[in-house]
């Protein structure tokens, strides 16, 4: 077999103490995951379990207290900052906050310019063609590009930030909890946008969410953190359909159950 | 509806003044009966807001008023205000999405209960403060007699909320207004909250609003539903009427995009485009932009409700034409 894209082992990511007298918080405590190439894992619990804490040290946002993080085969945790910067390319994030994660005063085709001019990769002949490409893989109508953040919705916000992390042609999108800020009709369309990425540029993603339902149909597989610790891991429908820890049965029914209401 | 509504809207309409005229909420009727619990669907601006709040005479300056509502058979659009003010606390109460918009951070839970008892009833501190201790504990707040020295926040974002709710309710009221009462909070949090108000007001046999934007609580909690979208009446009716078989292709698009849960394919059936905002609606039906069954005739007239059976109404000018199966529409064909 050959090695994962990433690969986390035994990570610890703790928070120093804010005051005197409160102890640091051990946020993700001994976590171990992998992630294959054009594979989507997710990573679901309840608020505070440690999901965004994992993306943090996966994204290199934050350096672990222990474990390893091997992504490419490279160990992240003890690369230095000029090898960092050429690893980080290759692992994207998107957020929550559509509007949040965007610049105010910039236009959409200028966001989606920034991270090839700041990587020193832009060509002023060939550049706005690139724009307009990354504009067409998140199904964005190309006259978007003039506009600024507050003139777009929250879906064409959320596709901008997509296209921002594919013009650095990562191999692996983290993507924490992409559509739970998005009007409801317009999720859908969201998603399928991350499952026809995969299908077009193997794109490997780690997909943080709360909705199991959600994560059945998006996910090959999925681990299940509470308390910084991975309580259950497996196939995404294996643990969805017949979930084996009680925090994993919690989580699937506080979802509520919609199937027995329609006619699927 | 059998007997007389507690709470009737009828075309209600609600408009920002400022700075120029724009229509949020236009010819919305529904009625709420004794003891049942309505569900109020629709995304971000569909008016579900406004509309609390204008049954609960809560609108922020700037925001006119018309139409009826009338709580008991009394008329509460008009007038000073006197009407409402008479029936807060005691009739009608209000959860908002932000519990701390309504506790004060200054005093105790258990002292700003007790202040809510005694405004309404005329007991003494002792009593009321017995009477908080008592509606903390109905909210499933541990130890409630320890907690209610506590001050809002030393409580987690969950137990706030229960607090507001056991505020709403203290003194027994025959209506109450929630508007997106969880929305801020962790999903198994939630379940339990939505679950403890669902088995309270069966106790209580109040009536309920519950403002969401998510159709699965609507399902698990509500008799009826009404769904809106930008600003009007969408489709209405017995909650396992419309959402097992709904009439109005939106309804069926909302429906068909959340994930099913024993779905073989990866893809979501999803809708185009995004919702339309009040002040910027396309011409007729504010769907059609949106709607894989619009016709021309879609874009020229706005459809009113048609009742389609029993008490099960949409708003649609092709309610008759669709398939039966109306998720159909937004079925899609790929891997
Ligand atoms: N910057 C920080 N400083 C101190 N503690 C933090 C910090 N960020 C997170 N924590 C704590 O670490 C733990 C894990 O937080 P994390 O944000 O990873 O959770 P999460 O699973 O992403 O939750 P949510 O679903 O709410 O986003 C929590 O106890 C949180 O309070
Ligand atoms: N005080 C106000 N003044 C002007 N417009 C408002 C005001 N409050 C809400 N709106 C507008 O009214 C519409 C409906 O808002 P709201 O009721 O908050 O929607 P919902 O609760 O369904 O998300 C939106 O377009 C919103 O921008
Ligand atoms: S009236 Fe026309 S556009 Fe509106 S929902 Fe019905 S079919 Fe679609
Ligand atoms: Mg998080
Ligand atoms: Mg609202």
């Amino acid at each position: 077999m050959t090695a994962p894209l990433l690969e986390v082992r035994d990570l610890v990511v703790r928070y120093p103490a804010r005051a005197r007298r409160t102890p640091p918080v051990l946020a993700v405590d001994r976590i171990s995951f992998t992630v294959a190439a054009g594979e989507t894992v997710a990573l679901v619990g309840e608020s505070g379990s440690g999901k965004s804490s994992t993306a943090a040290a996966v994204l290199m946002l934050r350096k672990p207290e222990g474990g390893s993080v091997r992504f490419d085969g490279r160990e992240l945790t003890t690369v230095d900052e000029r090898g960092l910067r050429a690893l980080r390319r290759g692992v994207q994030p998107v957020f929550q906050d559509p509007h949040g994660s965007l610049s105010p005063r910039k236009a959409v085709f200028d966001a989606v310019a920034e991270p090839l001019r700041v990587q020193g990769r832009w060509d002023p002949t060939t550049g706005p063609a690139r724009v307009a490409e990354l504009l067409d893989l998140v199904r964005l109508d190309r006259s978007v590009a003039r506009r600024l953040p507050h003139e777009l919705s929250g879906g064409q916000c959320q596709r901008v930030g997509i296209a921002r992390a594919l013009a650095s042609e990562p191999k692996l999108l983290v993507l924490d909890e992409p559509v739970s800020a998005l009007d409801p009709s317009v999720r859908a369309g969201v998603i399928n946008l991350f499952t026809e990425l995969q299908d077009e540029l193997g794109l490997a993603q780690l997909f943080i969410c709360h909705d199991l339902a959600l994560v059945r149909h998006v996910a090959h597989r999925v681990a299940v953190l509470h308390r910084g610790r991975v309580v259950e891991s497996g196939p995404a429908r294996q643990v969805c359909d017949a979930p084996t820890h009680d925090h994993t049965r919690e989580l699937l029914s506080s979802v509520p159950a919609f199937d027995h209401l329609t006619e699927r | 509806m059998s007997g007389r509504a507690l709470l009737e809207v009828e075309g209600l309409r609600i408009t920002a003044t400022r700075p120029h005229e724009v229509d949020l909420v236009r010819d919305l009727s529904f009625a709420v009966a004794a003891g049942e619990m309505l569900a109020v669907v629709g995304e971000s601006g569909a008016g579900k807001s406004v509309t609390a709040r204008a049954v609960l005479g809560l609108l922020p300056a700037g925001l006119r008023v018309s139409g009826h509502v009338r709580f008991d058979g009394r008329e509460l659009v008009g007038g000073t205000g006197a009407a409402h003010r008479a029936l807060w606390g005691r009739r009608m109460a209000f959860v908002p999405q932000d519990a701390l918009s309504v506790l004060s951070p200054v005093h105790t839970v258990g002292d700003q209960l007790a202040l809510a008892v005694r405004s309404v009833r005329g007991v003494g501190r002792k009593a009321a403060l017995e009477q908080a201790v008592a509606a903390l504990d109905r909210v499933g707040i541990p130890d409630a007699a320890r907690r209610a020295r506590a001050y809002p926040h030393e409580f987690s974002g969950g137990m706030r909320q229960r607090a507001v709710i056991a505020m709403a309710t203290v003194n027994d009221p025959d209506l109450v207004v929630a508007d997106e009462p969880t929305t801020a909070l962790d999903p198994t949090v939630q379940a339990r909250i939505l679950d403890m108000l669902a088995a309270f007001r069966e106790q209580a046999g109040m009536a309920v609003v519950l403002v969401t934007h998510d159709l699965a609580v609507a399902a698990a909690h509500a008799d009826r539903v009404l769904v809106m979208y930008a600003g009007r009446h969408v489709e209405s009716g017995p909650v396992h009427r419309v959402l097992r078989a709904p009439r109005a292709p939106y309804t069926a698009g909302l429906i068909a995009s959340l994930p099913a849960r024993h779905a073989v394919s990866r893809y979501l059936p999803a809708m185009s485009g995004a919702p339309a905002t009040a002040g910027a609606l396309p011409p007729g039906c504010a769907f059609a932009p949106r709607c894989p069954a619009a016709t021309d005739s879609c874009t020229r007239h706005e459809p009113e409700p048609v009742e389609w059976h029993d008490g099960h109404w949409a708003s649609c000018h092709r309610i008759a034409e669709l398939p039966r199966r109306t998720a159909d529409l937004f079925e899609r064909t790929g891997t």
